[in-house]
């Protein structure tokens, strides 16, 4: 590993144990006894001493997040109070259908935003670029929820394409996996493709406008060489961070879109933890969330040392 | 002198911009013989780059380019993009101003030496393309030829960068080489070795050069002709020696007058230099070029009523025949 990979590493560290404290903090900051939730109106003191004390919640601050750091680190993040199982599994369990989510809507937002925000900027002010601007402005004011919603009233009712919601998983059944991904991840990647579109469209006028581009066409390459080597290769650098963000933002949880289709990942599972103030779960997911944005940042940035030669160096 | 390589005549170029057409280029001829170079002067916006870059379709689908541009025997300007497509970087090479952006950043020296030799089919497969790319490498000076192929744009230097471009023009062996003000973005000590770089490469491969530049040392020192350009049009061309020692249009003596190693030569012993004397003014917008002569409104010795009103005609003013000394100016002594 390289000297820019050891030190990216050792910084995303450094901010996972800040964001391991806030998480920490915050969760303890909000009002409310989750003990007293978890047990319901009625409950001798006995039990409710029991609980908080199996929960480890009678001990001070310090000690609780040192046990539950402690315990993080090597993969064991309590137990829930409202189901009584380990978080760690509860988390498992809901990662594949946020997975299948998050890499589902990453590609119809790339297969959207890459085309459509290169020939924006190829043709400026021309039909395809006013398409693009309208399908980007539309993808970005409306709301996923109501997106998601016409969609099902239109491909799952009216037409019976896709199921309206439910998640199977792929090691079931490929074709169920890939017929139920369809809707949600169109919906959620409508929204981030519009986003990304922009983006393409402006980072390949950026590349386009480069000199480089006049010395490759000068060399007498070809209209598609010159596209592809000296105007994409060079725009691709701003789109993979950005790409990036965006993925990490699927990958924390479309809580709205979850639950419009009734799929059971990460963003239903934290929504249920905070209604229940669930602690040890939504710290885990919490957690959770900064690691994966954390990680796609970390691959990003060395991603990006191998794509432009003036970062590794 | 033969045939000469490139034969252009009454180039114009029209771009549109918010404010009206622009005449960037207004009825441009000269011609580029075998081996020989020619230098295109002026200011800053004065149309000679993109004099150039019309011939061979570079620039924006937005630009209207008129007139006609013999290239062995076939008209540039009548060619489909396909066409010009088989003459960049094979007929005609072309080095830029600044080598910092004229590469690009995230591509290996060798990737963008070679893309070039294998489009145009000077060899064939991956291998050769590495073994000729080093060659040229070689070539125009680079150390380690081989090892440069790896490198990138911003491990080199900005010499060094520019002797890549160089490379990369001359990959396709052209008959006409045009470096568009390629050492306007370097040291002095550098310019001065890429220079001789380009004019030991010409000599080698008898290469023609058109050099676009605003520096009249390097013209004085390499171009065999010289072709001054103000707002679009050519006021002035002939000999570099006839030019250079007689200058007929206004424009080149003011030029002239401005460059420091004439003012040099001019002091005798004893004598206190004399001030550089910058040209007055700045040059007029292309949307609003004067209806007579362009340097008009900035001439030092107007007052002839044509000048206001009509366009003085390029005449001869001196030099002899297959090479006239010409100059538009209702100032100079036209000989017929």
């Amino acid at each position: 590993m390289s000297g820019f990979a050891l030190r990216r590493a050792a910084q995303s560290l450094v901010v996972l144990l800040g964001v391991s404290l806030a998480v920490f903090a915050l969760v303890h900051l909000v009002p409310g006894d989750p003990v007293r939730l978890a047990l319901g109106t009625r409950f001798d003191q006995a039990t409710y001493d029991a609980l908080r004390e199996r929960a480890g919640l009678d001990q001070p601050l310090p000690a609780q997040y040192l046990q539950w750091i402690g315990g993080a680190v090597r993969g064991d993040l309590g137990v829930s109070f409202r189901s009584g199982e380990p978080v760690t599994a509860l988390i498992l369990e809901r990662l594949p259908a946020t997975l299948s989510l998050a890499l589902g809507s990453i590609v119809v937002a790339l297969l959207i935003a890459v085309p459509l925000g290169t020939a924006s900027a190829l043709r400026p002010r021309s039909a395809v670029d006013g398409l693009g601007t309208v399908v980007s402005q539309i993808g970005i004011s409306v709301p996923e929820f109501w997106m998601g919603i016409m969609l099902i009233l239109l491909f799952a009712g009216t037409l019976g394409w896709f199921p309206a919601g439910g998640y199977v998983p792929f090691a079931r059944d490929p074709a169920g996996w890939l017929h139920s991904l369809v809707l949600p991840a169109v919906t959620t990647g409508l929204v981030s493709g519009s986003v990304l579109t922009r983006f393409t469209r402006s980072s390949v006028l950026e590349a386009l406008s480069a000199e480089h581009v006049r010395t490759a066409r000068a060399k007498g390459l070809g209209p598609r060489a010159v596209l592809s080597w000296h105007v994409l290769r060079n725009a691709m650098l701003p789109l993979v961070t950005v790409t990036g963000v965006q993925l990490a933002y699927l990958l924390s949880g479309v809580v709205v879109v979850e639950i419009v289709f009734a799929w059971p990942g990460l963003g239903q599972l934290a929504l249920q933890a905070v209604e229940a103030r669930d602690y040890p779960l939504l710290q885990g997911a919490v957690l959770l969330f900064a690691v994966v944005f954390l990680l796609l940042n970390l691959g990003v940035d060395l991603l990006y040392g191998r794509l432009d030669p003036r970062i590794a160096a | 002198m033969s045939a000469p390589v490139l034969e252009v005549a009454d180039l114009r170029v029209r771009l549109e911009t918010p404010r009206g057409p622009a005449h960037v280029v207004d009825g441009l001829d000269y011609a580029v013989g075998a081996g020989e170079t020619v230098a295109i002067v002026g200011e800053s916006g004065s149309g000679k780059s993109v004099s150039v870059l019309a011939l061979l379709g570079l620039l924006p689908a937005s630009a209207t380019v008129t007139g006609t541009a013999s290239f062995g025997g076939r008209d540039l300007l009548a060619m489909s993009e396909a066409e010009l497509r088989g003459v960049r970087g094979n007929g005609i090479g072309m080095v830029f101003q600044d080598p910092m952006t004229s590469l690009n950043p995230v591509l290996s020296v060798g990737r963008q030496l070679t893309e070039g030799l294998l489009a145009h089919g000077v060899v064939t497969g991956r291998a050769a393309a590495r073994a000729r790319a080093a060659d040229l490498l070689a070539d125009v000076g680079l150390p380690d030829p081989r090892g440069a192929l790896e490198r990138y744009p911003h491990e080199l230097s900005g010499g060094m960068r520019q002797r890549v471009v160089i490379a990369i023009a001359l990959a396709g062996e052209p008959r006409l080489l045009v470096a568009d003000e390629a050492t306007t973005a370097l040291d002095v000590t550098v310019q001065a070795q890429i220079v001789d770089l380009v004019t030991r490469l010409q000599a080698e491969h008898g290469t023609a050069v058109v050099w676009i530049t605003h520096d009249l040392g390097v013209v004085a020192g390499i171009a065999d002709r010289v072709l001054v350009m103000y707002g679009g049009r050519c006021v002035e061309d002939g000999g570099v020696d006839d030019v250079f020692d007689a200058p007929a249009h206004p424009y080149t003596r003011g030029l002239l007058g401005a460059l420091p190693a004439r003012v040099d030569a001019q002091r005798g012993p004893g004598r206190r230099a004399p001030d550089l004397v910058a040209i007055a003014g700045t040059p007029p917008p292309p949307t609003e070029l004067p209806r007579g002569c362009v340097f008009w409104p900035r001439c030092p010795v107007r007052g002839d009523v044509r000048c206001e009103t009509e366009q003085p005609p390029l005449v001869r003013v001196g030099g002899t025949d297959p090479r006239p000394h010409r100059a538009a100016t209702f100032y100079g002594r036209e000989i017929p």
